[in-house]
């Protein structure tokens, strides 16, 4: 016989009983466990085997604490019903937990189940809030952001000149008026952002730096990790010798965190800068999205600018505002004192090249006050929408996955019926009987939240893996705070009431009476017992097709942008940035230093040809200038503009139509001659004859007009993204051009993998001059990055609608094999009746196909919906475009059609005499 | 709703003869065809409350061939709440069957 005694001594010696009653209670549970094993032995069971059958009998130790301790208090005289209506609430929800906690653990299947489901579903809702709260919730870790106002131009349109940066709202000049004229802010901050080069020579080292106002720092409330951070003494215009202040995770990456950083130098842009303080770990700037590697103040640029700083120029547009609102003021007021000083601010900053129309529209131009207490950020405009519908989707695929789990609970409360009704005859209160479910269903909704939480974790980090491509680093602090949690914890209620309270509403309607005699259950199923699993698969149906449709319309649109033809062969193209502004070259020196470098790159092996150009297609730069006509100089629309050298139109595969290429016959001394594309033609030339026409660009005030003569005609390309429709281009000749700078773009063509030519290159450069910095891009990696958002969408939309297909039709599957179940002794008369095979299947078919037909029809309205809210991001097709509709109802049908043929087979094998005997 | 109706289950048992702890969640399980179920740590410290109350009364026996063992018989007073709570019951059951029995008629 096993030895219970120290055993049970332990689990009641924290009762602290009197010695003889302890004794007194261990012998007679001895006498308990030592039958309950005896009989286990006799009928078989193992030695090992039965102790254990034995001791499942003492269940918890705290369920055996916890119940003697109420059976020994003094005085205790309150009646024990195993669910009966609590005296405290307390105690009786904690009885609650720990049946739930056993109820979850023996049917250890169903748990996993929708533990695991509930956990992806809960994570992927989780993941994407946790970065739309990033982006666009959360406030800027500076001090009352809730102050913070941004000051730029309210409509700026036809504004010209340079603009640079991420946040290109104002000129230097005109923030130095700002600034110095404003009375509604307690200080006012302007930053830029440019990369920055750390290497002397060869291949370039670029880092992110952050040009900021020397009052940036102490208005924000920022204070230094190391050392100190700017002041307004540091940013004094002619500033020679200012300071450097690295970012924390610049400073851990490159320093190690080395606390003795303060007082060495870097090198930036050829210039030695003096570290001066590192920024604290939460600042990241004020752009969400974006996060930088150091920071100069903002006359520092007019060192490192090289020979055109934007510092000085009135037409330089680099910089960005924000205001801190006075106590007491508010935006609206800022933004009438602005409007108010704007006449004369920018008749003060008016630049003097440029033309009357540009003068016209710059005067016009009205300062205002936008409150931003969350920052700034080009990611949240273009990413927020996209996150909604992201969100909607995965909270789709959320109720979905809710509603199986819900059938799959019907489906248990049916089998445990019994249970219900013993313990209402019993004397269990309905409302007790629904709490108990409902905190089972909670327990299971909070587990699938926390693992949910740990996917959120692991799937956020992968989102923000997708979207950061190539150059465009995109810094998210993905920190989770009281939103995100709230949210998760909120979803986890949400998602147990959802697919929690129809079972525990069924489970206590239970009658006992009925369920207790022995074969309570009539011949034929009752309807209204399906009722609600039905609708439920209706809905999961409708929901799904929504899904689905969403996920073709994503996915072809990004298949759309990838075949799409840009009128250019971009594979085999690497460009190279070649930057020459080390080697302080001449104006007279540079032309032959162009020649140079362009020929000895085509020489390179695997290089099959080779060119030079100022924009590379579909980079997302551009250039565009008036084009005017005729001897009177009529203005006739706006042309983007390239200035390539020969052979550009053969590295990008592009056949000359009409006229000729340029050739080394067209240098500064030949009359100025022009390439246009078709629409160019149709658009400006107004369908005339393009060879030997001229024209000209409209030039700044006091500059002279220059005539081109068109010398040939190409296909239309795209130019600025794949998404905008061809417009009309005018290339001109890099070897006319007047002042050529000092850096350049070569673009090769090879029939090796681009990538490849990467160390010939950089060899064959450091020939020429090893003082010249480059950098290389593969175009049709660098094409790819453009496309990040809609891969992102596909991917992911793609990746959710199959699921949901996925779970609405195991939803689907599950209610139908219930059913037949269920229905085994209808079905069992129906055949010993006489009924076929088919007709067998024809009933259960049948019944999927109501249900599908139901759920297709209302989902196909609520796609067509749905799908206009994404219009913005869809390319090439229509949001209620037939065939992807015609294509996802079709997909759908079929599966579920294939999920309810197996279950009406297997209804169709029964035995009508095994059937019927067995009830 | 019925309150006590565990109680109600084991003071019948214990009504014709004395039967020790095991006994009592032997007969219980088995005449609920297993969907009434005590185990250990809910069907002792019943009864030990139920002493507490003097409805029933804990004896520890030893018979001849036997091992001592603590066996439970009704007390008078239990014989008396045995009495009410029966009729109690019927009296609920009927009530039962008057609603339930006539819906299915």
């Amino acid at each position: 016989m096993p030895e219970w005694r120290t055993d049970l001594r332990r689990r009641l010696a924290p009762l602290r009983l009197p010695a003889q009653r302890e004794q007194e209670i261990v012998d007679e549970l001895v006498d308990d466990l030592d039958d309950r094993y005896r009989e286990r032995r006799a009928s078989g069971a193992s030695e090992a085997e039965a102790e254990r059958l034995a001791r499942e009998a003492l269940d918890t130790n705290e369920v055996l604490r916890g119940a003697f301790a109420r059976a020994e208090r003094p005085g205790d005289l309150e009646p024990i019903v195993p669910g009966g209506g609590g005296r405290a609430v307390m105690g009786t929800i904690w009885q609650d937990v720990t049946y739930g906690f056993r109820a979850l653990k023996r049917n250890w299947g169903v748990t996993a189940v929708a533990v695991s489901t509930l956990a992806l579903g809960i994570g992927a809702n989780s993941a994407i809030f946790g970065l739309l709260n990033a982006v666009t919730l959360r406030s800027l870790p500076v001090v009352h952001p809730e102050s913070l106002t941004e000051i730029r131009i309210a409509e700026r349109r036809n504004a010209t000149g340079q603009f640079s940066g991420l946040r290109p709202n104002l000129t230097y000049p005109l923030w130095e008026k700002i600034s110095a004229g404003q009375t509604s802010f307690s200080g006012v901050v302007s930053w830029g952002n440019t990369t920055v080069n750390l290497t002397a020579g060869g291949q370039a080292r670029y880092v992110r730096n952050l040009w900021v106002s020397g009052t940036y720092f102490p208005v924000l409330g920022v204070t230094p990790e190391l050392g100190r951070l700017f002041g307004p003494a540091d940013d004094q215009r002619n500033c020679q010798t200012p300071g450097l202040v690295l970012s924390y995770p610049f400073w851990q990456r490159e320093f190690a965190g080395d606390r003795q950083v303060v007082g060495k130098t870097l090198r930036v842009e050829g210039h030695v800068f003096e570290i001066i303080g590192v920024a604290p770990q939460s600042f990241f700037g004020m752009e969400v999205g974006r996060s930088f590697d150091l920071s100069l103040p903002v006359c520092a640029e007019q060192i490192i600018g090289g020979e055109q700083p934007l510092l000085p120029r009135p037409d330089a547009w680099w910089l960005a505002a924000m205001g801190r609102l006075k106590p007491g003021v508010s935006a609206e007021q800022a933004a009438s004192e602005l409007q108010g000083l704007s006449a004369g601010i920018f008749q003060t900053t008016l630049p003097t090249k440029y033309s009357p129309e540009d003068a016209k529209s710059y005067l016009e131009f009205k300062l205002s006050a936008f409150p931003s207490p969350s920052g700034v950020s080009g990611l949240r405009t273009r990413y927020e929408n996209p996150l909604w519908i992201l969100l909607g989707i995965t909270g789709l695929v959320l109720v979905i996955a809710c509603a199986n789990l819900a059938n799959l609970l019907l489906a248990r409360a049916s089998a445990r019926a019994r249970e219900m009704a013993v313990r209402l005859a019993l004397g269990a209160s309905r409302r007790r009987l629904v709490r108990q479910l409902l905190v089972e269903s909670l327990l299971l909704s909070m587990v699938g939240a926390l693992a949910g939480v740990a996917v959120a974790q692991a799937a956020s980090r992968a989102l923000v893996a997708l979207l950061d491509a190539g150059r465009n680093i995109i810094f998210v602090n993905l920190q989770s705070d009281w939103r995100v949690l709230a949210f998760t914890a909120g979803l986890g209620v949400l998602t147990c009431l959802l697919f929690g309270l129809a079972p525990a509403l069924r489970a206590s309607r239970t009658a006992p009476g009925v369920v207790l005699k022995a074969a309570g259950r009539g011949l034929t199923a009752d309807r209204s017992r399906f009722g609600t699993g039905r609708v439920l698969v209706a809905t999961q149906v409708a929901l799904s097709l929504v899904l689905i449709v969403g996920a073709l319309l994503f996915v072809r649109t990004l298949r759309n942008l990838t075949t799409l033809d840009p009128g250019f062969r971009a594979e085999g193209v690497l460009s190279t940035q070649v930057d020459m502004q080390p080697l302080n070259l001449a104006l007279a020196q540079r032309a032959e230093i162009h020649r140079r470098v362009l020929e000895r790159v085509a020489a390179v092996p695997g290089v099959e040809s080779a060119a030079e150009a100022m924009v590379v297609p579909v980079s997302g730069n551009g250039w565009n200038e008036r084009v005017l006509l005729g001897t009177d100089l009529k203005p006739a629309g706006i042309s983007d503009v390239n200035r390539v050298s020969e052979g550009f139109f053969n590295t990008f595969g592009m056949t000359i139509l009409t006229g000729r290429d340029f050739t080394a016959r067209d240098t500064t001394s030949s009359p100025r001659v022009a390439i246009v594309n078709e629409a160019f033609v149709r658009e400006i030339l107004q369908g005339d004859k393009p060879i030997g026409t001229t024209f000209a660009f409209q030039p700044g005030t006091g500059d002279p007009v220059l005539p081109f003569e068109i010398v040939g005609l190409v296909r239309d390309t795209k130019y600025r993204n794949l998404r905008e429709t061809s417009g009309a281009i005018a290339y001109i000749s890099e070897a006319q051009a007047a002042s050529p700078e000092p850096y350049t773009i070569l673009l090769t063509r090879s029939s090796v993998p681009p990538a490849t030519l990467i160390g010939p290159i950089t060899r064959a450069l450091a020939e020429v001059s090893p003082a010249m910095i480059v950098d290389f891009d593969v175009l049709t990696e660098q094409i790819a990055q453009t496309l990040v958002l809609e891969r992102l969408m596909a991917t992911l939309a793609g990746f959710f609608g199959a699921l949901a297909g996925l779970l609405s039709v195991i939803g689907l599957y599950g209610i139908l094999s219930y059913m037949v179940a269920r229905r085994r002794s209808e079905i069992g008369i129906r055949m010993a009746l006489g009924a076929d095979r088919r007709a067998v299947i024809v009933l259960i078919v049948r019944e999927a196909a109501r249900l599908l037909a139901i759920g297709l029809v209302i989902g196909a309205i609520l796609a067509a919906g749905a799908a206009r809210t994404a219009q913005s991001l869809l390319f090439g097709l229509e949001p209620s475009d037939p065939a992807t509709f015609a294509a996802g109802v079709l997909a759908l049908a079929m599966v579920a059609v294939l999920a309810a043929y197996l279950p009406a087979r297997r209804a169709a094998r029964l035995d009508p005499l095994v059937a019927l005997r067995e009830d | 709703m019925k309150k006590g109706s565990a109680e109600l289950l084991i003071l019948a048992l214990v009504d014709t003869r004395a039967r020790h702890g095991y006994d009592i969640a032997k007969l219980i399980e088995h005449r609920s065809g297993g969907t009434v179920r005590f185990n250990i740590p809910s069907l002792y410290p019943l009864l030990y409350r139920l002493e507490k109350r003097g409805w029933i009364n804990g004896r520890w026996v030893e018979r001849p061939g036997e091992r001592r063992r603590r066996y439970y018989r009704l007390t008078a007073v239990g014989r008396r709440v045995l009495a009410e709570q029966r009729s109690g019951w019927d009296a609920f059951v009927a009530a039962i069957n008057r609603i339930v029995g006539a819906e299915r008629a």
